[in-house]
């Protein structure tokens, strides 16, 4: 117990936290001084600021709880950088990948049980039990829902992701994307034209449901075409990394990652033996929607994430995920869990004739892009964004400044020009979010309340405090045994 | 009187700037009571004890803000209220640019750690159920600490500690007021020279006052090291005076170490003066209130602060201070002179919880009963903290009087309306007051207790007594608020001036002690049919 001599030789130098009156005589004697701008850590109780103080790493105790959550989360981001998501292959169905779904949807955001469901969801939830010929109308849908007859499950315990409400059900074609690295895969759905009338807002009208045969027919078959021309498949890392540069955040601008998948799918098309009219009709879809691109994009961070989850005592965020009521989070180290806490109403523009009452709470797998430090992480990257929460593009680089401060890494993978090419931040640490009271943001479209009305508006979001601080409470207990 | 309550959630505040707020509230609508508390568990108690609490508080949460207003008038209550909310938020950061944001001061120790010039100390006064939290990550990135916080919970202070001793790290405190680290004044400290002798002390005026009278001997101090009230509890074993004790062996500087505490208990004292016995160097261990002790090889055992500070000093070798025994005499029976037979009984206001535990040490050796809210004896404990009964010693630092309010270093009111009161009691004979200077204490003490002492005496004039008011200034001519100035401006209001607080206590005694001799004597005389 003999204290460091070095206690007294230092020059000393102090941080000070509380009241500032004290710091006067630290002032006056001329020493360095740094005053902290306090806040309870967390919501706020006395119990979780003690817990996430046991879960401070000590570079002189490698074996206290805190350097075994430093030494994961290490290993965590190593994996997360060396991610190498390749998109390869377009299953046919869902069925294809998991033989014995039987009568599963899959959905956006933490589990969820019909009751509970948001108008959205419900709506999607009908459309898709039309779309797979379970039911022959709307009512007969609900009556199956309500009966149990659906199992749910989300989207992401099974390795998917799906924008919105993120319905996936067992006819519904995938992107498949295979993180090379490690093996794993990952999964999204194709995104359907016809705006507002799709089934990822929860529309369920009978052309929605044509649009969902559509994909399933002509979009997927060229599509696995167009994969299967590209030797080896499309690499998506480098594809994602220059659209950064082109001003997407690969969120909620996708218009140059689109582009640019625009420009590699012609190509393997026009080398393919498709008909002229179903290559046309192709292209037509994904020149038509800026934001095509988005479910490689969330594939991509998908496969990058899953490769990181499960590595024991990392604190490391894995996945956020939404589902129009709560927002869910997965932690590596706390495989099998979920923390969830209240989702809230996005804050940005409204198109004309709508507002916030008219708005759903945050919804869609699509923060996996933030999860894998894309997104509002990557903002500085995409200052046409912030027009969208009335901002400057000094707020673009705040926000990814900012996010650093949660983050243990950075992406060289994703670099931001306007911030001097450093990395985008990426490992959102469960510990730093609490500590420094410093919530995610998320970039997102906001959706109508009501099912089948379609995107409203669009903005940023924050992952609620409460996933995190339960997180921690889980590593303090977790740790303690 | 009326009250209203209402919340702000979400905005944490510490309890210095709640404080002010009230203070400008009161002062600018004229309302009679504002009261704004963190809603933690322990201030809703506080409320409910004080009849404040309001349905409207139930729910609020610890990092919420309870706001209570009192007033007979609706209208004031709105006011106040109004004025309440336009400060809170007239005080929180401004939404500036972009620029300021990113660059904003930065809140955790980690941030705080990365920005810093190799920190090696943090400094910590968040309320106590947050502070152990802070002081772990803080030692966990290698920093000493200085945990001025008190309500601790105690599993957590043993915690912190066993983890600081693995690493070599010190926490002093928590309840820490006081220390010099390097030269370098943290929380409430003194400016005095730097020297040969090294401190230890678990008892933050009794510190102060020593390091105050150590500088006016000509010496100097190498490390004020506080340990905190509790360190010296069985339950945390001395973990942080010991470490103290050795820092200050292997610090080239210091030539003699001075220990400054209440007593240890019973273990921990034995292997503290062990250690003292060992490490090499003079060491002077004052355990106040303790019993007296024989000095042993190079332990010498004092039981005041001013036989300590001495002690040291002349240990430390250039010089030989002398006492002041006779002057303390001499006052005794010049006051005593213009005293009525009725006024017997000493009075003691303190900010300092050292001096008040020094003075009962003294008053009670002397054969005098003395009661007070922090009693040596718990037989000795004030029925009522607001009631003095026979001689009494009240430490207004202590928390039945801080609660929501600031302490009385920095705020003499509790102890102004408490002087005040005592000047109406015929049988006080002498009050004494102490006077801490330095760093974090009131800018200008004596500016706010010289007219309070003025008015004390003038009321006792006007009761046909005279009453003397005993002052002692703990500082230096170096602090900020000037020592000499502070003196002059309380001799000028009537008070005697007394150049420590053992001799304030041993002067207040021997008053004590002719009156009760000249009340014997009057009534042998009466007995005796002598007095005609």
């Amino acid at each position: 117990m003999n204290a460091a001599p070095s206690t007294l030789q230092n020059k000393t130098s102090v941080i000070s936290l509380g009241a500032s009156d004290l710091d006067r005589g630290v002032e006056s004697s001329g020493a360095p001084l740094v005053r902290l701008q306090w806040q309870p850590v967390g919501d706020g109780s006395p119990e979780v600021a003690w817990s996430l103080a046991q879960l401070v790493g000590d570079t002189t105790d490698a074996d206290c709880l805190g350097s075994r959550i430093d030494r994961a989360n290490a290993e965590v981001l190593e994996r997360i950088l060396t991610a190498q998501p390749v998109w390869v292959d377009i299953a046919a169905h869902a069925s294809e990948v998991w033989p014995d779904m039987g009568r599963t949807l899959l959905h956006a955001g933490p589990p969820i049980a019909w009751n509970d469901m948001c108008g959205p969801m419900k709506g999607a939830v009908l459309g898709a039990i039309l779309y797979e010929n379970w039911a022959t109308s709307p009512r007969e849908a609900e009556q199956l829902a309500a009966s149990g007859g659906i199992r749910f499950a989300p989207c992401h315990e099974f390795g998917a992701v799906g924008p919105m409400t993120g319905i996936i059900s067992p006819s519904m074609p995938l992107f498949v994307v295979e993180n090379k690295t490690k093996g794993n895969r990952a999964y999204a759905p194709m995104m359907e034209s016809g705006g507002a009338k799709t089934l990822r807002f929860g529309a369920f009208a009978p052309e929605v449901i044509e649009g969902l045969k559509l994909i399933e027919t002509v979009l997927a078959p060229c599509l696995k075409a167009a994969v299967t021309g590209i030797d080896g498949g499309l690499p998506l890392k480098p594809l994602m990394s220059q659209s950064l540069h082109m001003g997407d955040d690969v969120h909620n601008r996708n218009t140059a990652a689109t582009l640019l998948l625009y420009r590699a799918v012609t190509e393997s098309l026009l080398k393919s033996s498709i008909s002229r009219d179903l290559v046309h009709e192709t292209l037509r879809t994904i020149g038509a929607d800026d934001m095509f691109f988005l479910s490689l994009s969330m594939a991509a961070c998908k496969a990058t994430m899953d490769a990181a989850h499960g590595v024991p005592f990392s604190s490391i965020v894995t996945a956020m995920a939404r589902n129009g009521v709560n927002v869910g989070i997965r932690v590596s180290g706390l495989d099998g869990q979920w923390f969830v806490g209240p989702a809230d109403i996005p804050v940005g523009l409204f198109l004309p004739g709508f507002s916030e009452a008219d708005a759903n709470p945050d919804i869609g797998d699509s923060a996996i892009t933030e999860t894998a430090g894309l997104g509002a992480f990557a903002m500085a990257a995409a200052p046409a964004m912030v027009q969208f929460v009335g901002g400057t593009p000094q707020d673009a680089l705040r926000y990814s400044r900012e996010m650093a401060h949660v983050t243990i890494g950075r992406n060289p993978g994703f670099t931001l020009p306007m911030l001097d090419f450093i990395g985008a931040p990426v490992g959102i640490d469960v510990r730093k979010v609490v500590d420094e009271s410093m919530r995610p943001v998320i970039n997102t479209a906001t959706a109508h309340k009501e099912p089948g009305m379609g995107i409203i508006g669009a903005g940023v979001v924050q992952a609620p405090m409460k996933c995190f601080v339960d997180a921690v409470g889980a590593l303090a207990t977790t740790g303690a045994r | 009187m009326a009250i209203q309550s209402s919340i702000k959630a979400n905005l944490y505040k510490d309890s210095v700037s709640l404080m002010r707020i009230s203070q400008v509230t009161v002062a600018r609508t004229g309302v009679q009571r504002v009261t704004l508390l963190m809603g933690t568990r322990s201030n809703k108690e506080f409320l409910q004890q004080a009849g404040l609490m309001g349905p409207a508080l139930e729910g609020a949460k610890p990092g919420d803000i309870m706001i209570v207003v009192a007033d007979d008038a609706g209208e004031k209550r709105a006011a106040a209220e109004q004025e309440i909310h336009s400060l809170i938020v007239g005080e929180e950061p401004k939404g500036g640019s972009a620029e300021a944001a990113a660059d904003a001061p930065p809140r955790s120790i980690s941030r705080g750690v990365a920005i810093a010039d190799h920190a090696d100390l943090a400094m910590i006064s968040v309320p106590g159920p947050y502070a152990a939290a802070e002081a772990l990550k803080a030692l966990r990135r290698g920093l000493n600490v200085l945990l001025f916080s008190d309500n601790v919970p105690i599993e957590q202070e043993q915690a912190i500690k066993r983890v600081a001793a693995r690493k070599g790290l010190l926490v002093m405190g928590p309840d820490c007021g006081t220390a010099i680290i390097n030269g370098v004044p943290l929380g409430f400290a003194n400016v005095v020279r730097r020297g040969a002798i090294g401190l230890v002390g678990a008892s933050g005026t009794g510190l102060q006052e020593v390091m105050c009278q150590i500088h006016r001997h000509g010496q100097g101090i190498s490390q004020a090291i506080g340990t905190g009230s509790h360190d010296v509890s069985s339950e945390v074993g001395g973990i942080t005076m010991l470490q103290g004790l050795d820092l200050l062996a292997a610090d080239a500087q210091t030539k003699v170490v001075a220990i400054v505490s209440k007593p240890p208990a019973g273990d921990v004292q034995k292997r503290v003066i062990e250690r003292a016995g060992a490490i090499g160097k003079p060491v002077v261990i004052c355990f106040l209130g303790g019993e007296p002790a024989a000095s042993a090889g190079n332990v010498h055992r004092t039981s005041s602060l001013e036989e300590t500070a001495r002690q040291a000093v002349a240990l430390a070798g250039e010089r030989q201070p002398g006492g002041d025994e006779q002057s303390i005499e001499a006052l005794a029976t010049r006051v005593c002179a213009s005293l009525a037979p009725s006024q017997r009984y000493l009075r003691g206001l303190y900010s300092g919880g050292t001096f008040c535990s020094e003075a009962q040490t003294i008053w009670r050796a002397a054969g005098l009963r003395v009661r007070s809210n922090a009693p040596l004896a718990e037989a000795d404990r004030l029925a009522d903290v607001e009631a003095s009964q026979g001689h009494t010693a009240i430490d207004l630092g202590s928390d039945e009087f801080t609660v929501g309010r600031p302490h009385p270093m920095i705020d003499h009111g509790v102890r102004i309306e408490r002087l005040l009161k005592e000047a109406d009691d015929s049988t006080v004979a002498c009050i004494v007051l102490d006077v801490v200077l330095g760093y974090g204490s009131h800018p200008n003490p004596a500016e706010m207790l010289a007219p309070a002492i003025r008015r004390a005496k003038a009321a006792a004039r006007g009761q046909g007594r005279e009453l003397p008011v005993i002052c002692f200034v703990c500082g230096t001519d170096t602090d900020p608020q000037a020592y000499e100035t502070q003196k002059a401006m309380l001799a000028d209001a009537g008070a005697e001036l007394v150049g420590s607080s053992t001799g304030a206590a041993r002067a207040a005694q021997a008053i004590a002690s002719r009156m009760a001799a000249d009340d014997n004597a009057t009534a042998r005389r009466v007995m005796q049919g002598g007095e005609r």
